[in-house]
């Protein structure tokens, strides 16, 4: 039942996502250039209303599992980078809520919104001072009575300008350690965003990353009710190492289809011929596979483990979720080299149809969005007391 | 020495919390006093070499370190199970 979950695409929910992709594909290259936010992919998901798609059908969403979310991504990933990162992290967000507030009153109303209004939801994990540990915070969340109020000088909140929601983290109380962190949902008239950073980056340019200092108040009730350590670990990172994994895939996919074409077209010229880029083509097929298996092993991974606490929050589950992020990370750009190596010039030069530029730069974020090095750091530690399961299948 | 007291001091020494540990109950979340991910593993560490056992993969998750009781009732377990074997 969990593989028939995990392998079988909604056919349905497939066509919606390549609508939006179509769109999103038609103006990547605009997003891209001029450093803005993808308004028509997220405005043609909305329309195909994929906000809500996660949520529960009780609350008015549809109910996605992960495997299909990630489907989804995977298609907006061949298509543009930047749309397909907005809709992973919002749907990132989402899983916390799906997670962590089905049992809460205000939190399931929430839903009910975001699915019925097609919210965007943005997060505001880092903070200036922190060293980019997510896990820490400085700032703390007061609460006064029924209210509650928040200041952070948050340095990084993915398209905070067009976002109708941020989940914002914070120390739980004024007295609470640097890992005693609470999530809280903001909405957008709850909160005043004064720009500190303006996104100008290498690539991913269209999630417009800005900094802020975010200052906010709002009932109390929209403090998520579990401790974010569990958010964090629970449905946080399953969901952004598969749902980054799945974009990443998709840029990969992207620029290998483009080298498979180029090829192929070369050798229908001189059928008796094999093209000097069929053999890097075979070996980017290889690794692209690799890639994708890796995920689809993490899905169902995620799939066995959702329901049980203990085995989320074990040593195994967190060894592997970061060893997907850091095999498809490291992988996608090696496979994107090869198709640029494949295509040449065409794919250096913009404006070609064989042109990777911007899948290269894209994809150079993946090492960063949560550094490798310190992923690996986290994981070498646990491997000092976690022995690596063997097995083949186990 | 009992083994709670010396888990205390082995959380003392190796849990780098920003809190004195003589202040925390023996069922006080350790998590919330501070307790990061990467210094429970210079614990587990720690309580495996002082007591002489391995956690094993089943344990080796939040709640076994969520506090200095329950810490201590898995090495109770450990301790018996693996001198029995």
């Amino acid at each position: 039942m969990m593989n028939i979950h995990a392998h079988t695409p909604n056919i349905e929910l497939t066509a919606r996502a390549r609508r939006v992709a179509a769109v999103a594909a038609s103006h990547a290259d605009s997003v891209d250039r001029d450093g803005r936010f993808p308004a028509e992919a997220v405005e043609a998901m909305r329309t195909e209303r994929l906000m809500g798609v996660q949520i529960p059908t009780a609350f008015g969403g549809e109910g996605a599992s992960t495997a299909e979310i990630a489907e989804i991504c995977s298609i907006l990933g061949q298509a543009c980078s930047a749309s397909a990162m907005v809709f992973a992290m919002h749907q990132i967000k989402v899983s916390s809520l799906v997670t962590h507030g089905g049992d809460d009153a205000w939190h399931q109303g929430f839903m009910a919104r975001v699915a019925g209004e097609q919210l965007l939801l943005g997060s505001a994990t880092t903070e200036g001072g922190i060293g980019g540990n997510m896990r820490n915070s400085i700032c703390a969340i007061e609460v006064d009575g029924d209210t509650c109020r928040l200041e952070k000088n948050a340095t990084v909140i993915s398209y905070g300008d067009q976002a109708d929601a941020i989940l914002i983290t914070s120390r739980s109380h004024a007295d609470a350690a640097a890992s005693d962190q609470v999530l809280t949902v903001f909405l957008k008239d709850q909160y005043t965003l004064e720009k500190t950073h303006v996104w100008d980056a290498l690539g991913m340019r269209g999630t417009c990353s800005d900094g802020y200092v975010f200052k906010g108040e709002a009932p109390a009730v929209q403090i998520l009710p579990r401790p974010f350590a569990e958010i964090a670990a629970q449905s946080m990172l399953a969901h952004a190492h598969i749902l980054w994994s799945a974009v990443w895939y998709g840029i990969a996919a992207d620029a290998f289809a483009k080298a498979q074409a180029f090829v192929r077209a070369a050798a229908r010229k001189s059928p008796d011929m094999t093209p000097p880029g069929a053999l890097r083509v075979a070996e980017a097929s290889s690794l692209l596979q690799g890639v994708k298996a890796s995920i689809v092993a993490a899905l169902e991974m995620y799939e066995a483990a959702r329901e049980n606490e203990d085995k989320l929050s074990s040593m195994s589950f967190s060894v592997a979720m970061n060893n997907l992020k850091i095999a498809s990370s490291q992988t996608i750009l090696t496979i994107i080299n090869h198709c640029m190596l494949i295509c040449g010039i065409l794919a250096y030069k913009n404006g070609t149809p064989f042109s990777l530029g911007r899948h290269l730069r894209d994809a150079h974020s993946a090492q960063l969005m949560i550094s490798n090095d310190r992923i690996l750091g986290n994981t070498s530690n646990m491997l000092l007391i976690h022995k690596q399961d063997t097995s083949l299948l186990g | 020495m009992s083994a709670v007291e010396a888990i205390r001091s082995i959380v003392a020494k190796h849990g780098k919390l920003p809190v004195d540990v003589a202040t925390l109950q023996d069922d006080a979340d350790l998590y919330a006093a501070g307790l990061s991910s990467f210094a429970s593993v210079q614990l587990m560490l720690a309580i495996e070499e002082h007591f002489d056992i391995e956690f094993p993969e089943d344990r080796l998750n939040r709640k076994t370190f969520s506090s200095i009781k329950a810490i201590a009732e898995v090495v109770t377990e450990l301790s018996e199970d693996q001198q029995a074997a």
